[in-house]
C-alpha cells in the first residue's frame, strides 16, 4: 500500500510536469500578451515592462526560469494584479471556493445516492419517473440558468436569501444549490443504473434466500457494490468543484478561485494561468490516487499495483 | 398429509409481464418426505426453478401465485407474510444456486457471509458463531477453514465457492435443501465431488433435497423420486426406477432416448426431441407436448390427458396410455 502510494506520487510529479510544460508553451503560442490590452502603452514602456518580468528573453529561457522557481515553490508575481504573488492569490481564494464546492459535492453525494436507490427500488413507478425527469433536467439545464432562476425566485421575488457575497450562512445556500444541481442529477442517474444492475445480481438472491430482510440486503449487500461508479465520479468532481466555478462565482459575486482561471486567460496573466493550472492538475492527480485507494477499500477484488 | 415435509397441491403461478401473462406453473402437485431426494427434471423454462422458488416465497413481482396450496414443515406458505418467510428462509429451508461464481457477494469475506446467516437465525455468541463457521467449512471439505474464512470469494475456485454456498445453506441445519442445478456451472470432476458431498451431508443431517436439474445422469444417481416437468406441468412422476425403466409419457421417453448410452452398438446417433418448447404466453389447450410429440393424436391437441396411475407412486398424463388401456394393453 505504502509502496503503491509512493509510486503514484512519483507518477503524479511527472504528470504535473507534463501539464505545466504543455500549458507554458501553448499559452505562449496564443497571440497577445499581458500588457497589450491596456490602452496605448508606449513601445518604450512595453519594453521596460517585458524586461521587468523577463518576457523579453527567449521562450526556452523563460521556461527554465519559471520551472526553477516553481520547483522551489515560487510561482512568481501576478502580471496584472500588482503586488500579489500567485501563491497568495491561490491561498486566499482557494479556501472560499473549496468551502462552497466541498459542501456542494457533499450535498450532491448525500442526495444523489439515496435518490438513485429510491428510483431503482421503485423502477417504473411514479416515484422513479419523477426522479428521472428531475435528474434529466439537472443534467440538461446549464448552471447559469439555475443560478439566475434561483436568484430570481428566492432572492428577488421571495427575498428569502441574499444574492451576493458570503457574509452569512444564508449566502451559501444558493451557490451550493447551483453548484450541486448537476452533480446531484448525475450521481442519481449513476446510482440508479448501478443499483438496478446490482439488484439483479445472483448474490442479492442469495441474500434473500438467507432470510435477510430487504433493509439489510439493500444496505449491506447492494449499496457497497453499487456505489463504486459514484466513487469513480466523485474524485474528479471534487477536484473540479473545490477549485471553483467561474459562472457561479461571477453571478453570486463570490471571491473564489473559479474566476481566476478564466480571468487569467483572457487577460494573459501568464503566471496566474500557470499557477492555477498546476494547482488544478495536482489536485486532480491527488484525488485520483485517493479514489483508487477508496476503491480498494470498497471492493477487495481490486489490486493496487 | 402430515408425514410429508413438503406438499404442493395444484399450484398455479403466473408472471405478469408487459407482454402478457406467462403461465409458468399449471397445476403442479407433488410431495416430499423427510430425508427424501426428489429430482425435478425438465428443459429450460419448464418451471423447475419457479416451483422451488415459490416454496421459499422468492417468486416476487411480477410472479403471482394464482391457486393451489403449498405446505412445508407445518407452515402453510400461501398465508405467510414476508416477515414470517424470512424466519424460515436460510433456516428451515435453504437453497444452493446454479452459479457459485456470482452467488456470493464479492465485497465481503467468506466468513462474513457464513456468519451472517448463523447470526440471523440463532442467538449464538460471537465465538460460538465463529466456531460454527469453522465447523461448517470442515463439514463441506474445505481445509484450513480459519484462513478461508478471511478470504474473499474471488480468491476461491468455483468448486470451493459451491462448497461455501452449501456451508451457508446448511448453517442452520435445514429440513429441506433446494439444489437449483448445483453442478451445471462446474466442470465434471468437481460436479461428482459436489454431488457426493451433498449425498453424504444428507445422510449425516437427514434433510430432504429437492434436486433441480436437466442432467438425467445426476438424478439417476441421487434421487429417490423424479418429477418430469414440461411447460409448467408435471407430466410424469415416479420412483427413479419407474422413470428410467418404464417411462410412460412420450416426453419422458424422448428424454431417456436422448441420453448417450455406454452399451450402444456401433455409431448410433442420439435421438433428439424435435421442435421448440411451447410459448407459455399462449399455452396450448391440450397436452403441452403435443406439438412436438411424434405419436400425437387428435385428442392430444384438444384436451389434457387425465392423470393415470401405475402403482402407488408412478403417474403420468398422456393419452397414449389411455389408448393402450382401451386397446387392452398391459397395465403395469
Amino acid at each position: 500500500m505504502v509502496r503503491y502510494i509512493l509510486k503514484r506520487l512519483g507518477l503524479a510529479i511527472v504528470t504535473i510536469w507534463i501539464v505545466a510544460t504543455l500549458t507554458f508553451f501553448l499559452m505562449n503560442m496564443v497571440p497577445g500578451g499581458p500588457f497589450l490590452s491596456e490602452k496605448a502603452v508606449s513601445p518604450k514602456a512595453l519594453a521596460t515592462l517585458e524586461e521587468k518580468y523577463g518576457l523579453d528573453k527567449p521562450l526556452f529561457e523563460q521556461y527554465i526560469t519559471y520551472m526553477k522557481g516553481a520547483v522551489h515553490g515560487d510561482f512568481g508575481d501576478s502580471l496584472k494584479q500588482r503586488g500579489r504573488t500567485v501563491m497568495s492569490i491561490i491561498t486566499t481564494k482557494f479556501p472560499v471556493s473549496a468551502r462552497v464546492g466541498g459542501l456542494a459535492v457533499l450535498f450532491s453525494f448525500l442526495l444523489g445516492v439515496p435518490l438513485g436507490c429510491i428510483s431503482a427500488l421503485n423502477r417504473g413507478k411514479a416515484g422513479d419517473n419523477a426522479i428521472i425527469v428531475i435528474a434529466t433536467c439537472g443534467i440538461a439545464v446549464p448552471s447559469f440558468v439555475v443560478c439566475t432562476v434561483l436568484m430570481y425566485i428566492f432572492g428577488v421575488r421571495l427575498k428569502w436569501l441574499p444574492t451576493l457575497g458570503l457574509s452569512t450562512w444564508k449566502n451559501y445556500i444558493m451557490p451550493i444549490a447551483a453548484l450541486a444541481f448537476y452533480p446531484t442529477a448525475y450521481i442519481t442517474r449513476l446510482m440508479r443504473s448501478s443499483m438496478l444492475d446490482v439488484l439483479g445480481q445472483d448474490y442479492m438472491r442469495t441474500a434473500r434466500a438467507k432470510g435477510l430482510n430487504q433493509f439489510i440486503s439493500l444496505f449491506k449487500h447492494a449499496l457497497r457494490n453499487a456505489v463504486l461508479p459514484v466513487v469513480t465520479y466523485l474524485g474528479p468532481l471534487l477536484a473540479y468543484t473545490v477549485t471553483g466555478s467561474f459562472i457561479v462565482e461571477k453571478i453570486f459575486t463570490i471571491p473564489g478561485l473559479g474566476g481566476e482561471f478564466i480571468g487569467s486567460i483572457t487577460s494573459r496573466d501568464y503566471t496566474v494561468i500557470m499557477g492555477t493550472t498546476i494547482f488544478l492538475a495536482a489536485l486532480m492527480v491527488i484525488m485520483n490516487v485517493i479514489v483508487d485507494i477508496v476503491y480498494k477499500l470498497v471492493d477487495p477484488r481490486i489490486k493496487l499495483k | 398429509m402430515s408425514d410429508y415435509l413438503v406438499s404442493i397441491e395444484h399450484e398455479r403461478l403466473s408472471f405478469f409481464t408487459p407482454a402478457g401473462e406467462v403461465k409458468a406453473l399449471n397445476d403442479v402437485s407433488f410431495q416430499v418426505k423427510q430425508g427424501e431426494v426428489l429430482g425435478i427434471v425438465g428443459e429450460s423454462g419448464s418451471g423447475k426453478s419457479v416451483t422451488a422458488y415459490s416454496l421459499m416465497g422468492l417468486t416476487a413481482y411480477p410472479g403471482k401465485l394464482l391457486g393451489g396450496s403449498l405446505d412445508f414443515n407445518g407452515h402453510h406458505i400461501n398465508d405467510m407474510t414476508e416477515k414470517q418467510m424470512q424466519k424460515i428462509r436460510g433456516n428451515e429451508i435453504s437453497i444452493i444456486f446454479q452459479d457459485p461464481m456470482t452467488s456470493l457477494n464479492p465485497v465481503y469475506t467468506i466468513g462474513n457471509q457464513i456468519r451472517e446467516v448463523i447470526k440471523l437465525h440463532t442467538d449464538k455468541s460471537k465465538s460460538e458463531v465463529q466456531a460454527r463457521a469453522v465447523e461448517l467449512l470442515e463439514l463441506v471439505g474445505i481445509n484450513e477453514p480459519e484462513r478461508r474464512l478471511r478470504q474473499y470469494p474471488h480468491e476461491l475456485s468455483g468448486g470451493m465457492r459451491q462448497r461455501v454456498m452449501i456451508a451457508i445453506a446448511l448453517a442452520c441445519e435445514p429440513k429441506l435443501l433446494i439444489a437449483d442445478e448445483p453442478t451445471t456451472a462446474l466442470d465434471v470432476t468437481i460436479q461428482a465431488q459436489i454431488l457426493e458431498l451433498m449425498m453424504s451431508l444428507k445422510d449425516k443431517m437427514g434433510m430432504a433435497i429437492l434436486m433441480i436439474t436437466h442432467d438425467l445422469g445426476v438424478v439417476a444417481s441421487m434421487c429417490d423420486r423424479i418429477a418430469v416437468m414440461y411447460a409448467g406441468n408435471i407430466v410424469e412422476y415416479g420412483t427413479t426406477d419407474d422413470i428410467f425403466y418404464s417411462p410412460k409419457h412420450e416426453y419422458t421417453k424422448g428424454l431417456i432416448r436422448s441420453i448417450p448410452r455406454m452399451d450402444s452398438k456401433g455409431h448410433e446417433r442420439l435421438i433428439p426431441i424435435e421442435g421448440t418448447p411451447v410459448d407459455l404466453l399462449n399455452p396450448p389447450k391440450g397436452c403441452p407436448f403435443a406439438s412436438r410429440c411424434d405419436k400425437c393424436m387428435r385428442i392430444c391437441l384438444r384436451e389434457k390427458a387425465p392423470v393415470m396411475y401405475f402403482g402407488d407412486v408412478h403417474y403420468t398424463s398422456c393419452w397414449m396410455n389411455q389408448k393402450a388401456e382401451l386397446e387392452g394393453g398391459t397395465k403395469e
